[in-house]
């Protein structure tokens, strides 16, 4: 005759996050890679040419890593105070670097000793840059000064003193050699035209800025600065397109990832945001420590970012390559191959199909409702890895006891230690608003029934004082979330006199809102 | 004559099929049961509704296996009348008239003759007396006779038929008193003072077949088998307990080798006689069981439930047929529906499911789990029960409504919407909604556009509630729009035929909503009274909108004035329009009895008027629409042309409104029907047609131009013989000589002179048919010549035998 129906657990739909094909892209990345620096990591970027290597800017040395290597390939450490803002040239054969000192050194990727030394800066440059035509080298420093460095000469080309603070963040234009950007902690982002000798347009970022960022297609200007991201379209004569406020704390770095050239964007608040092309957050990369750079690799294979305790943490895509690898050492097992015997196998037209009544399998506490044991399934409920991470299983099986109307029977006779573990269910769940009103009234039947036995065991009367505690809380939260109300009901009565019925509907909403 | 009122109430099918124990017939290939006034014939491998034995004008209270002849059954009525049935063939045999209300039949293999009857003796209405009488059934050859010869057997039994049981030499029932209880075996009576508790009355009872043993079952769940009670005082019994409520009912398999019991657990225990506790069980079986029978080889048990099934199940214990009539239970919650799909009757059946019933077919087509949780039979938990159900316009939703705890404080409900799949011709759960309104929801209804559905629903929070399909790709229900009206508890809403209005009413005031804008239009208000029903007018009186009032009133507005069209004052119990004509029935009680109204909006003036319906309040009624339209062109059954009228009475009989047309269309359905049962192929039918070939052979050289088939049945003996039932007759070795001779009449009757005085009777029962006679004397005369000497001395022996019972059999036929 008709089987058993097993209790239904009840599913509740997750509000929120929707996924989608963003979201699934970069939640593609394994875990990272954790490496140690000696300090903390100011620059990380990447080569052009394959395969890709990346140098690391931390402390006093400038390191560069193959795409899936632990350990350094190449390492510059003739530096004689801390390294900053190592870059690459287009061609990935030359690297520069500024440093604590002022000094700018020139590096080929092949060598050690540094080929070009600039001089002329009085303090510390942070920033440096080959322009596009690989022959010059741009630097910003804390000298308020933005210089331009003949390579072959190294003699210095110009330099410009429009801003009134630290320069920070430098971009130079990939389309033109003769076009580069300055972000300072002046608050403003300034266009600098190496034909003209002047700025040519200048942004008010309202904040320190950090970083500087041209799209590809250099109409797009992204800077950062404060809790602020900013962009701005260069076209319309720079005109603030978007601004994001997305972190909680300065916003250190930014970068385009090469596909679809999203925008990635890290901060001091220890989190990489990733926005779709309409500037909303998709996905968001947590890490250990303050974030000071952040690089992805062409094609978005690695993600690099470095932190203020010195650790460089890398994120490898995951391919389908490797699924499979997975998938396909699974399949060598035997287990397997018995477990599918005959399940694939698609019937031809003439076959007569023999059809096998399919087994019902049910779960521990569902085959002892089944028989009706009611306390064997309580406690099967009750045990601790079903309590602590499918509080919903527990609490189904109390709702389903409770329609039977045997719950008190399985309640009673219990020792200490059941007693204990009710008390922590109630602690943890009892506020949340699926199980509340079960839990309440197995509150009630478990205060009823051991009222006599409370008292002798100390750790069940804490506990029973503690819940108190938590209990008489969230009545007075409760009472105050009621004026709220109270208070908001006369703001919209107030607000919309005529349309009655739209003020309830609104009202039912923040309250829905508030209960949440 | 013109009958005055050609429309009339009759009681249409779903009755009860679970009053009565079913019975399996010898040969294990029918189930019969008492269903309302009729007893229903079952085929027991397929579950198919064959026939039902009708005949009696009331409920059929018993029903019983002739024991001299295996296919027959005894049925008796409250109608005061023991019926004897031919089940195979649907023939009424005989009819005797007992005169007394009678409760139930019993018949014992050692009592020919001789039926028990269950009598009610009308001393006093509220403390009804029953009696066991036996009466003796007079052998007589008329077709109705009445039985005068009562002789009581013991007085003041049980009501409940279940406690009365027939042993292998002893009849043995059990007295109903409460403590101390009477056991009582043929003449002599125990007492059993030594069982104090309260709750051991005696509920069942069961003889065992070949041993001197009495199976007896309790309110507390024992069953105590009694032996030895042939002697005074002597008696010993023995205990075996597993129900944990009351046994309701027990049985003793034919040969006594296993004891069946069922209770309200509705688990089928299956004990073994003599082996202690050692028991079998059949869980899961439906409604609590309330019988259980055996067939008489033991092969087949048939239990019925108190959702009112019939459960077929093998010996070993496996379930091979269900027959599943309209499921009513103790209430509907539910509002009668119409699928508009399947056009099936849908109402809350077994506890938390819809079963979705043909009416045209009087069959039950599924149930629809809603619930979707394990039962637990015991009584007296309160459990989830559908309560609210309604369907779209096209039948791609479903909503419906459970609810548990109504008696208890803490009231649980769920709103759940199904979408029908087209793949499984199904519905399908689509969401859940466990917290719809903070209170119960009172009433709920879809919006009638093809477009975009919307549900509404009223609950006693003050608040109404739209609900609609999600917006983008997901297809889940979410709320719309909450709606409340100065903190009003609604009642009712109702769409309007284009869903541009919806009117939801606040106990006394009627607001009437935009759906689009979700704008209050206007209110509308006739006091005193609450809003009981609420409905818009439909097709071209779409404009106007009615409401029942519990101060006696009805109203009906013209919502293009928004002001009161009309009003008249009277007490309508239920207001139902029909979805496909401008009509609106209303069912009003007053003083007792139900009268039914049909208007339309636009006039106050009722369209028809059926007093006297019945005597009980009418809540629940349903337009059905017509598979074909009638065309009554006569006023007062045209309202019946498009849909039929459905009603439920609060004893929960399901009757209907029927036309003479349509009464007439049946009639002669079921007369073309007889006249093909009478061509059915018989052993009789071959041998004659094989005859009659022969005769057309024959004939065909001397009449060539009378090729017209002949009948020969058209004798009146022909057609007597063959529409007597087959078992009736005696052996065929006889039978055949006489057919023989029959058509050899005019032969002998030209030649043989001797026996002229045997010929006449003979050709006075062919008188009728003269025509034919001659034709066949024709026929034969040319036959004659071949007939051999021997032959013919061999005919003239038969026609010597004695044909004497012949006319006696066919005097006892009308």
């Amino acid at each position: 005759m008709a089987s058993f129906k097993p209790t239904k657990v009840q599913f509740l739909p997750k509000l929120g996050e929707k996924v989608t094909e963003e979201t699934l892209y970069w939640k593609n990345y394994k875990s990272p890679v954790q490496i140690k620096e000696f300090g903390a990591i100011t620059k990380i970027d990447f080569s052009p040419l394959p395969p890709h290597n990346y140098a690391v800017t931390a402390s006093t040395r400038i390191h560069i890593y193959g795409p899936h290597s632990q350990e350094p390939i190449r390492s510059f450490t003739r530096f004689r105070d801390t390294a900053y803002g190592g870059r690459f040239r287009g061609d990935g054969k030359l690297l520069v670097a500024g440093s604590e000192e002022g000094l700018i050194r020139l590096f080929d990727i092949s060598g050690r000793v540094a080929l070009r030394q600039f001089k002329g800066h009085s303090k510390a440059v942070h920033m440096t840059s080959f322009l596009s035509d690989g022959f010059r080298v741009v630097s910003g420093s804390d000298d308020l000064s933005c210089r331009v460095w003949d390579v072959p000469s190294a003699v210095e080309l110009s330099s410009l003193t429009e801003h009134t603070d630290y320069i920070r963040a430098l971009a130079p234009s990939k389309l033109n050699p003769d076009l580069f950007v300055t972000g300072s902690y002046d608050h403003t982002v300034k266009v600098f035209d190496m034909r003209s000798g002047s700025s040519v347009m200048t942004m008010q970022h309202g904040h320190p800025v950090e970083c500087v960022l041209l799209y590809p297609s250099e109409a797009l200007l992204v800077s950062t600065g404060g809790r602020y991201v900013k962009v701005w379209d260069l076209l319309k004569g720079g005109q603030e397109l978007v601004s994001l406020k997305n972190h909680h704390k300065t916003v250190t770095c930014a970068c385009l990832s090469s596909v679809g050239n999203k925008l990635l964007t890290g901060s001091l608040d220890r989190h990489v945001k990733v926005y779709n092309s309409s500037y909303k957050v998709v996905h968001n990369f947590d890490c250990d420590a303050s974030i000071l750079s952040m690089a992805i690799a062409p094609d978005d294979e690695a993600l690099a970012v470095g932190m203020t305790n010195g650790v460089l943490s890398v994120r490898h895509r995951r391919h389908q390559k490797d699924k499979e690898m997975l998938t396909s050492r699974r399949r060598r097992g035997p287990s397997y191959q018995v477990f599918v015997k005959g399940k694939n196998f698609v019937p031809r037209q003439d076959d007569f199909l023999v059809s096998k009544p399919v087994k019902q399998y049910l779960r521990k506490y569902d085959k002892q409702l089944k028989s009706f044991e009611v306390s064997k399934a309580l406690d099967t409920a009750l045990q601790t890895w079903t309590r602590t991470s499918k509080p919903d299983v527990t609490v189904v099986v109390i709702i389903e006891l409770n329609r039977r109307g045997t719950l008190k029977n399985a309640l009673a006779g219990r020792n200490e230690e059941i007693r204990g573990c009710f008390c922590v269910l109630f602690f943890r769940h009892i506020f949340d608003p699926r199980f509340s009103r079960p839990l309440l009234m197995v509150g009630d039947i478990v205060l009823d029934l051991y009222q006599q036995v409370f008292h002798q065991s100390p750790v069940v009367e804490r506990l029973l004082q503690r819940l108190m505690e938590v209990l008489g809380r969230e009545a007075e939260l409760q009472q105050e979330l009621l004026q709220v109300l109270g208070i908001l009901d006369t703001l919209f009565t107030s607000l919309t006199p005529r349309k009655e019925a739209l003020a309830h509907n609104g009202m039912h909403v923040t309250r829905h809102d508030i209960e949440q | 004559m013109v009958e005055k009122s050609d429309v009339r109430v009759v009681r249409c099918g779903g009755s009860k099929i679970n009053l009565r124990p079913p019975i399996i017939s010898t040969d294990s290939r029918f189930v019969l049961c008492a269903s309302g006034d009729s007893v229903k014939v079952y085929s027991t491998r397929t579950e198919e509704w064959l026939h039902s034995l009708q005949g009696h004008t009331n409920q059929v209270t018993g029903i019983a296996l002739n024991p001299a002849n295996h296919l027959q059954v005894y049925s008796c009525s409250a109608d005061g009348t023991v019926k004897l049935w031919d089940f195979i063939d649907g023939i009424l045999i005989k009819t005797f008239i007992i005169g007394y209300r009678l409760f139930a039949i019993y018949v014992s293999e050692k009592h020919d003759g001789i039926v028990f009857l269950h009598i009610a003796l009308d001393t006093d209405s509220k403390n009804e007396c029953f009696q066991l009488v036996a009466v003796h059934l007079p052998k007589s050859a008329e077709q109705e006779v009445e039985a005068k010869e009562l002789s009581a057997v013991s007085s003041r039994i049980s009501p409940n038929p279940s406690c009365t049981a027939f042993g292998r030499e002893v009849r043995a029932h059990s007295y109903f008193f409460k403590c101390p209880l009477f056991f009582s075996v043929c003449s002599f009576s125990l007492k059993a003072t030594d069982k104090k508790g309260a709750k051991n009355a005696f509920t069942c009872i069961a003889c065992h077949p070949a041993d001197d043993c009495i199976a007896t079952g309790h309110e507390d769940g024992k069953i105590r088998l009694w032996r030895n009670f042939i002697h005074t005082k002597e008696y010993t019994y023995s205990t075996q307990h597993w129900h944990h409520n009351a046994v309701n009912t027990l049985c003793f398999t034919p040969e006594g080798t296993n004891l069946l019991s069922g209770g309200i657990e509705s688990v089928l225990v299956q004990w073994q006689y003599g082996a202690g506790n050692r028991k079998e069980f059949l869980p899961r079986l439906g409604g609590s069981i309330l019988h259980v029978s055996t067939s008489s080889d033991g092969q087949l048990f048939c239990t019925s439930h108190s959702d009112n099934k019939i459960t077929v199940i093998e010996s070993s214990f496996k379930v091979c047929g269900v027959i599943q009539g309209l499921v009513k239970g103790d209430a509907v919650f539910t509002d009668l529906m119409i699928d508009p799909r399947s056009k099936a009757l849908v109402l809350n059946g077994k506890p938390g499911h819809l079963q979705f019933y043909s009416l045209l077919r009087d069959k039950h087509l599924y149930n629809l789990d809603i619930v979707q949780q394990e039962y637990i039979y015991e009584a007296g938990l309160d459990q989830f029960e559908v309560v609210k159900a309604a369907f779209d316009i096209k039948g791609y939703w479903l909503a419906t409504v459970e609810e548990r705890g109504q008696k208890s404080s803490d009231l649980e409900f769920v709103l759940k919407l199904w979408a029908y799949d087209e793949r499984t011709q199904s519905f399908v759960l689509n969401t859940t909604i466990t917290a719809a309104h903070t209170d119960r929801i009172i009433s709920m209804c879809f919006s009638s556009s093809e477009e975009t559905t919307m549900l509404v629903t009223t609950a006693e929070d003050g608040q109404f509630k739209a609900w609609c399909q999600g917006a983008d790709d997901q297809s889940f229900w979410s709320c719309d729009f909450v709606g409340s009206y100065h903190n009003l508890t609604p009642t009712n809403c109702s769409f309007s035929a284009d869903s541009s209005l919806l009117a939801v009413s606040f106990q006394e005031v009627i607001t009437i909503w935009s759906p689009d804008t979700w704008e209050l239009l206007t209110t509308l208000c006739q006091p005193p009274g609450v809003v009981r029903d609420l409905c818009f007018g439909q097709l071209s009186c779409s404009k106007y909108l009615i409401a029942t009032t519990t101060r006696n009133l009805l109203c009906c507005w013209n919502l293009l004035t928004c002001a009161l069209e009309w009003s008249t004052s009277v007490e309508v119990s239920k207001l139902q329009p029909d979805p496909l004509s401008e009509n609106v029935a209303a069912f009003s009680y007053q003083s007792k009895h139900t009268d039914l109204f049909v208007f339309k909006p636009n006039e106050p003036r009722p369209l028809f008027t059926h007093k006297n319906v019945c005597s009980e309040k009418i809540h629940r009624a349903v337009f059905v629409p017509r598979e074909e339209l009638l065309n009554n062109c006569d006023e007062s059954s045209q309202w019946l042309n498009r849909s039929q009228l459905y009603f439920l009475t609060q004893n929960m009989d399901l009757l209907t409104f029927s036309t003479a047309t349509e009464e007439d269309r049946m009639l002669s359905s079921s007369k073309r029907l007889v006249i093909d049962d009478s061509i059915a192929v018989t052993p009789f039918y071959l041998l004659l047609g094989k005859h009659r070939q022969q005769q057309q052979k024959l004939n065909t050289p001397s009449h060539p131009a009378a090729d017209k088939p002949q009948q020969p049945q058209g004798s009146v003996t022909i057609t007597e013989l063959l529409h007597t039932p087959a078992h009736v007759l005696p052996a065929a070795s006889v039978l055949c000589s006489m057919f023989v001779s029959s058509l050899l009449i005019s032969n002998t009757g030209q030649e043989m002179n001797s026996e002229k005085e045997e010929e006449h009777s003979e050709e006075e029962m062919e008188a009728c048919d003269s025509q034919q006679e001659l034709r066949a004397q024709g026929s034969v005369d040319e036959v004659t010549p071949k007939l051999s000497k021997a032959q013919e001395r061999e005919l003239k022996r038969v026609r010597k035998t004695d044909f004497s019972w012949m006319a006696g059999l066919i005097d006892s036929k009308p």
